[in-house]
């Protein structure tokens, strides 16, 4: 048994969330290879060689990777997959675009964003938001299968030496080209991979009140995030919405300001260690699951809550 | 050029699911169904095109039980032109939906396909990719905005860190994010015109297609339950909860 981890990085440095997959992999067994797939990523490939627990990195570094084009990467991972049990991605935009077409090159199912390990060949996965689990079994040769990050404690980045190998397979399929990518650039931790996260709904108002949160994310380090109802108001940019359809999140403290707590944004949140809820309506759902509720008018309690950390 | 649109019935968005007694799946009867809230931005961008004048035909497909005509006249009232459904009451996972819509592809040749990004059941999110990969096609996963000229596509896709954009071969897979659209209502007068439209019934077997599951279910479980917290008074109160029962700010 041996199980193909795919990177997932900027070409610069390796993403946390691949941390998570290398411990899904090491709860399957046997050998685990990491493949780093990019343009100019050979950090990357020296990174992922420290994390502990991999035995091989492989580097497969040309320019038709560099933007994570679906159909070149799907080519790659098919080709190297073929001799693994397992072939294990982040449930990422990247993960969740490319993966589902190696499963169907492979001929085989896709098992999406699992949450536990069972044994190598049954995994546990949520359906319906979050408001079920499933317990699955798959009897393909290869098991094609996308990781959710929280659903995994990352083994450490350090400590491993895997050897590294470079891979001199090109596919570029010639269907698709980068234009341009609009990233958001923050000094803040990670949505994804932060310890506390402040979250913003559509009792904020607008864009210009989330001012106050950053106040309090400035003070505790925080990662800003959003429902999807302050999203689609147009309050802030899509990538900071938590829930079924945007990032799924597990901080040690998630503070919800102004969220009333629809199912699908519960979904994205609710593993969280420590959830605080400041809302003014005492009904509003969020409460159900919030450790610590207060029910206020969040113009009042955000700024006084600024001033005590 | 003909574009084609992929919908699935699913368990309405507004209701809250529970799982049957027998750890199964889901308790599904007496539920009101919809069209999975995606699968709507899809038709919607489909019509767009058409209105645009991109579009020459919209053929929506939806597979499963009988019941998923009601989501394809859906489609219909809002603007497509006809329908096909792929008749079977067998599970049907996305490899297998995936292989049975690569069979209509070849016989329907439609220059663009547009699916959901995810169905709000399963969360699969795989069905758009894999029928690109069977096809051969480029694909837009998780499309914010889409243009299409002189026989390209541009699209705007919403990935982890922002929005990436990319230029694209036709024939395409688009998957739908939430904002690409806002999807209208249908008016009464095409209900009914959406009526005598054409539905084509298919079954797996007409397709030539192996649908069998891939996957099995062992069991479906409702999730752990969080505790139910406390209500604090005061802002001072939840700091010192924080710090001092929590201990996660210091």
């Amino acid at each position: 048994m041996s199980v193909l981890v795919y990177a997932e990085h900027d070409n610069a440095t390796l993403k946390g969330a691949t941390l998570s997959t290398v411990a899904a992999a090491k709860e399957i067994g046997g050998d685990v290879v990491v493949l780093v797939a990019g343009s100019g990523c050979a950090a990357v490939g020296e990174e992922a060689a420290k994390v502990e627990g991999v035995s091989k990195v492989l580097v497969a570094d040309n320019a038709a990777y560099e933007n994570q084009l679906a159909e070149n990467i799907a080519d790659l991972v098919v080709e190297l997959g073929k001799d693994y049990s397992h072939i294990l991605a982040s449930a990422t935009t990247t993960g969740k675009n490319f993966l589902p077409r190696v499963a169907a090159l492979l001929d085989v199912a896709q098992i999406s964003e699992i949450i536990t390990v069972v044994n190598e060949n049954t995994f546990q996965r949520p359906i319906y938001a979050g408001n079920a689990i499933a317990t699955v079994e798959s009897t393909d040769a290869i098991k094609v299968i996308t990781v959710r990050a929280t659903g995994f404690d990352g083994v450490a980045a350090e400590g491993g030496s895997a050897s590294v190998e470079a891979v001199d397979v090109a596919k570029d399929a010639g269907l698709s080209s980068f234009i341009s990518a609009e990233i958001a650039k923050s000094d803040r931790p990670e949505l994804t991979a932060a310890d506390v996260i402040i979250s913003g709904g559509r009792g904020m108002q607008n864009g210009d009140n989330f001012k106050i949160l950053e106040a309090v994310a400035d003070k505790l380090g925080a990662a800003m995030g959003a429902s999807r109802a302050a999203v689609d108001a147009g309050f802030v940019p899509n990538d900071m919405q938590v829930g079924q359809t945007g990032k799924i999140v597990a901080p040690d403290l998630y503070i919800a300001v102004g969220i009333s707590g629809a199912i699908q944004h519960l979904a994205g949140m609710k593993d969280s260690k420590v959830i605080v809820a400041i809302n003014k309506d005492e009904e509003a759902p969020i409460f159900q699951v919030a450790d610590y509720g207060l029910v206020a008018d969040l113009f009042e309690a955000v700024p006084a809550l600024e001033k005590l950390l | 050029m003909k574009v084609l649109v992929a919908v699935k019935r699913v368990v309405d968005a507004n209701v809250n699911v529970r799982v049957n007694a027998d750890n199964t799946g889901i308790d599904l009867n007496n539920v009101k169904m919809a069209m999975n809230p995606f699968c709507e931005i899809a038709v919607e961008e489909a019509v767009r095109l058409k209105e645009k004048g991109v579009a020459t035909e919209i053929v929506v497909i939806s597979m499963g039980k009988k019941d998923c005509q009601e989501q394809i006249r859906t489609a219909l009232a809002l603007g497509a032109d006809r329908g096909i459904l792929v008749e079977t009451d067998e599970e049907l996972q996305p490899l297998a939906v995936a292989k049975l819509l690569k069979a209509v592809v070849d016989e329907e040749k439609p220059e663009i396909i547009i699916f959901g990004k995810q169905a709000i059941d399963n969360d699969n999110s795989q069905t758009g990719q894999m029928l690109a990969a069977l096809c051969g096609y480029s694909q837009a996963a998780f499309a914010s905005e889409i243009l299409i000229e002189d026989g390209k596509a541009t699209v705007t896709r919403e990935v982890d860190g922002g929005l990436q954009t990319l230029a694209l071969n036709l024939p395409l897979v688009v998957t739908t994010d939430l904002r690409l659209n806002e999807p209208r209502y249908a008016s009464l007068p095409n209900i009914m015109k959406a009526k005598k439209k054409p539905v084509d019934v298919k079954t797996p077997a007409d397709l030539g297609v192996d649908a069998a599951p891939r996957l099995k279910t062992v069991k479906v479980e409702p999730p752990a339950e969080r505790k139910a917290g406390v209500k604090v008074e005061t802002v001072e109160e939840l700091v010192d909860k924080l710090k001092n029962e929590a201990k996660v700010i210091s």
